[in-house]
């Protein structure tokens, strides 16, 4: 890890990594798969939809998400049933409308609904903390090119962190791979740092 | 040429050697809409105009960016004025007593409890919208799905102040979620009252961050376009009238903090899907359990009319019958009043809506002769009386009963507005005509949203109005704070969703996106043809600027 080279433009930033835009979710596809083949691991395929099938052209393992959103959600439901039961049979006993202190029918409806806002919250939450987000500035987001990737254009960048990253390699890959624009995007810096560096 | 006996073109094209034919759109002759395709085995497309993806972008986008139109100021002074009404009357009450309002010793829960179910029902078709036509892989659903979330929370926060309100003691409202109290006082768990609450409040809240978690990646496109014309030298930019500051500025700074950063990666679509559909799969039972839940509080209890084990069901399908009939009357008036809209809410839509209006409306048809079977089966009398002579006799037809007068129910009017609009309107969606007709349509949503309003008032108040003893017997009469509290709830939907379409994604652009025939990587326009030689153009205009061809084929097929 230490003998990776630091990629550096003219102005004196660091390369954050190459961007490539392709003309159509086929064309990104195909690039995908082509990335994946050559052994990238620190790269990404943007598109302003999810594109059928990219997980598999990425080589994506499937999220865990769902086995994290499962235990928050029954723990949502578990949480709901013991205050319940808490304060229905040991903190305040009371028998209302017939029903035994200890009933656990009557709980069930709160214990659903607890357990569904756990999940939902758990969901959203964990959608995020899975994606590192929110995360509101990021080099990408500097290439006036990259920005279109919201509209209508799909884009693959492989960052300079990879083992394998080379700037004239990936270049020639993406050439290769149907890529109708090419860019080299710097990582993010101050300006000022960057005028100190002239 | 049909595909049972195919000639040899049919058979190459059903074995996906040659391409379809496009398929053969039946044009509406007024508003060239070519949504309605007649044949079965062809799709009808879901975005007219041979829309590119940046013509969504620019559609949606341009909404928000370059205004509504003039119409927009105008029909949010008015709303907002209406919407006001409601504050003042809710002030008056809290400071005088629920006095102001008709209730009576008989008759203790009317407009306020009708208004709550009113709108909370049409809040759920929202979120069957959203998500039970999400888990069912209805793609019709991505032009409306966030208008009609939008929807459900307005109609939620609307159907939520009045429990609050109609309390009396508005200071103890507290008192309704479990907050440990000097007192050790607890709310009883066992009562339907409280699960109302816990039911409300998770729905609200799961709504809402349903219809955030849709606009994430709306949010960044508008930041993104915002960010782009920054990038631009702003000669003419837009600037807000005294503080000179660039309005695209402050767009990208909010937009850019509510879209948390997306940047429409593969990896993050990936989770984003799959919390997508875990959210609609947790909200499908969530929708039923909150209108079951509310039909509890009147199911639980032993006044003859509410007593009922048919109402979950019953309550479940009323709700998704009103909520349709208010999406369609928010989305026909935006299709006219907003460009391009046409293309995105097709008449295959409204037509689509019209049908589960019609199917709906049966299924409240159905529980409507239900109850009386069941008063009738049951042989109870007084389950027998509230349904015959409190709701449906009117005075041209009174009996004459066993003490030589005349009975009649007193609240006909509201049982037969009920029926009339609820069952006999939809009827009209059995005519092509009428389920295609965006007039038609508007008129019976208009229709079955009275008529749902109207079925909640004859639950609640023909059931109270007349309890086991004629002493306790007497009418509801509204007062003007009752009509006008219901009139500025109105008024605070319709500001809330005028807001929503001048500030707020109208569409799901990422979801538009993905259900257009070029968002497919096997489209034909492509053309990857099962690693044929049939190298295809791209259809004329649909495709994005020069697809390009990569030079092998495919690694796997379709």
């Amino acid at each position: 890890m230490s003998s990776k080279k630091v990629y550096k433009t003219e102005s004196g930033a660091a390369v954050h990594g190459v961007i490539a835009e392709f003309a159509n979710p086929a064309d990104l596809s195909h690039a995908a798969e082509k990335v994946r083949d050559a052994g990238y691991r620190q790269w990404d395929v943007y598109s302003p939809f999810p594109v059928h099938g990219m997980e598999e052209a990425m080589g994506q393992k499937p999220t865990k998400l769902p086995i994290l959103v499962a235990c928050l959600g029954l723990t949502g439901a578990f949480v709901g049933f013991g205050f319940q039961y808490f304060v229905r049979h040991i903190e305040y006993p009371i028998i209302h409308q017939a029903k035994p202190s200890d009933a656990w029918q009557v709980l069930i409806p709160v214990t659903f609904e607890i357990g569904v806002a756990f999940t939902a919250f758990s969901a959203l939450l964990g959608m995020f903390i899975f994606n590192a987000l929110p995360r509101w500035n990021h080099p990408l987001l500097r290439s006036r090119r990259f920005l279109g990737v919201s509209d209508d254009k799909f884009i693959i960048a492989i960052e300079a962190a990879d083992e394998k990253f080379e700037p004239h390699g990936v270049r020639t890959m993406f050439e290769k791979a149907g890529a109708i624009a090419v860019e080299l995007v710097e990582e993010e810096m101050d300006t000022v740092k960057v005028r100190a560096a002239h | 040429m049909s595909a049972i006996n195919p000639d040899q073109t049919t058979a190459q094209r059903l074995a996906g050697m040659v391409p379809s034919p496009k398929p053969q759109r039946m044009e509406d002759p007024v508003t060239r809409d070519g949504s309605l395709v007649e044949d079965p085995a062809v799709r009808a497309p879901l975005v007219l105009g041979d829309r590119t993806f940046n013509d969504v972008t620019e559609t949606v986008c341009g909404y928000i960016e370059k205004g509504p139109g003039r119409w927009w100021m105008p029909a949010f002074g008015l709303a907002s004025g209406v919407a006001g009404l409601m504050p003042l009357m809710i002030l008056y009450l809290i400071t005088t007593g629920v006095g102001v309002w008709g209730l009576n010793n008989h008759v203790d829960w009317a407009w306020d409890i009708t208004n709550f179910v009113f709108w909370i029902g049409i809040g759920h078709a929202g979120t069957l919208i959203s998500a039970i036509l999400c888990l069912l892989k209805q793609k019709w659903r991505t032009s409306i799905n966030r208008a009609a979330e939008a929807m459900t929370i307005f109609a939620v926060i609307c159907a939520g102040t009045f429990p609050g309100i109609h309390v009396g003691r508005i200071w103890m409202t507290w008192m309704l979620f479990p907050i440990p109290n000097a007192n050790a006082i607890w709310p009883n768990f066992s009562s339907p009252l409280l699960w109302d609450v816990f039911a409300v409040s998770t729905y609200a809240t799961v709504s809402a961050l349903f219809w955030y978690m849709g606009m994430i990646p709306d949010f960044a496109t508008l930041r993104d376009r915002a960010a782009i014309r920054l990038m631009r030298d702003g000669q003419d930019a837009e600037t807000l009238p005294i503080l000179n500051i660039r309005v695209d500025m402050i767009r990208a700074r909010i937009y850019g903090i509510l879209s948390m950063g997306w940047r429409f990666s593969a990896r993050h679509w990936h989770t984003y899907e799959k919390a997508y559909l875990m959210l609609a799969g947790i909200s499908t039972p969530l929708v039923l359990s909150v209108h079951s839940i509310v039909s509890f509080d009147f199911a639980t209890s032993i006044v003859p009319g509410w007593h009922t084990t048919i109402f979950p069901p019953y309550f479940v399908a009323g709700a998704i019958f009103g909520g349709f009939a208010m999406v369609l009357m928010l989305l026909i008036p935006s299709r006219e009043l907003f460009p391009g809209m046409k293309d995105l809410v097709t008449l295959r839509h409204l037509e689509n809506m019209a049908k589960i209006i019609l199917v709906t409306g049966f299924m409240v048809g159905f529980a409507y002769a239900m109850e009386f079977f069941v008063a009738w089966y049951g042989a109870n009398k007084y389950e027998q009386d509230v349904f015959v002579y409190n709701r449906l006799i009117p005075p041209f037809f009174a009996v004459t009963g066993e003490d030589g007068q005349l009975k009649y129910a007193p609240y006909w009017w509201a049982y037969w507005a009920m029926i009339s609009c609820n069952v006999i309107s939809p009827q009209l969606f059995w005519f092509k005509w009428a389920r295609q007709s965006p007039v038609a349509i508007f008129i019976v949503a208009f229709a079955v949203t009275i008529g749902m309003w109207f079925e909640r008032f004859v639950i609640i108040v023909t059931s109270l109005h007349r309890a086991f003893l004629p002493s306790e017997w007497g009418m509801f009469f509204a007062t003007p704070v009752d009509i006008l509290t219901f009139v500025g709830s109105c008024g605070t939907f319709l500001t809330l969703y005028l807001l929503f379409v001048r500030f707020l994604p109208q569409f799901a652009m990422s979801e538009i996106k993905n259900v257009m025939p070029q968002a497919n990587p096997h489209w034909e326009g492509y053309g990857h043809g099962h690693g044929h030689a049939s190298h295809n153009p791209p259809a004329s205009g649909a495709a994005p600027a020069g697809a390009h061809h990569a030079p092998d084929a495919p690694k796997e097929g379709l």
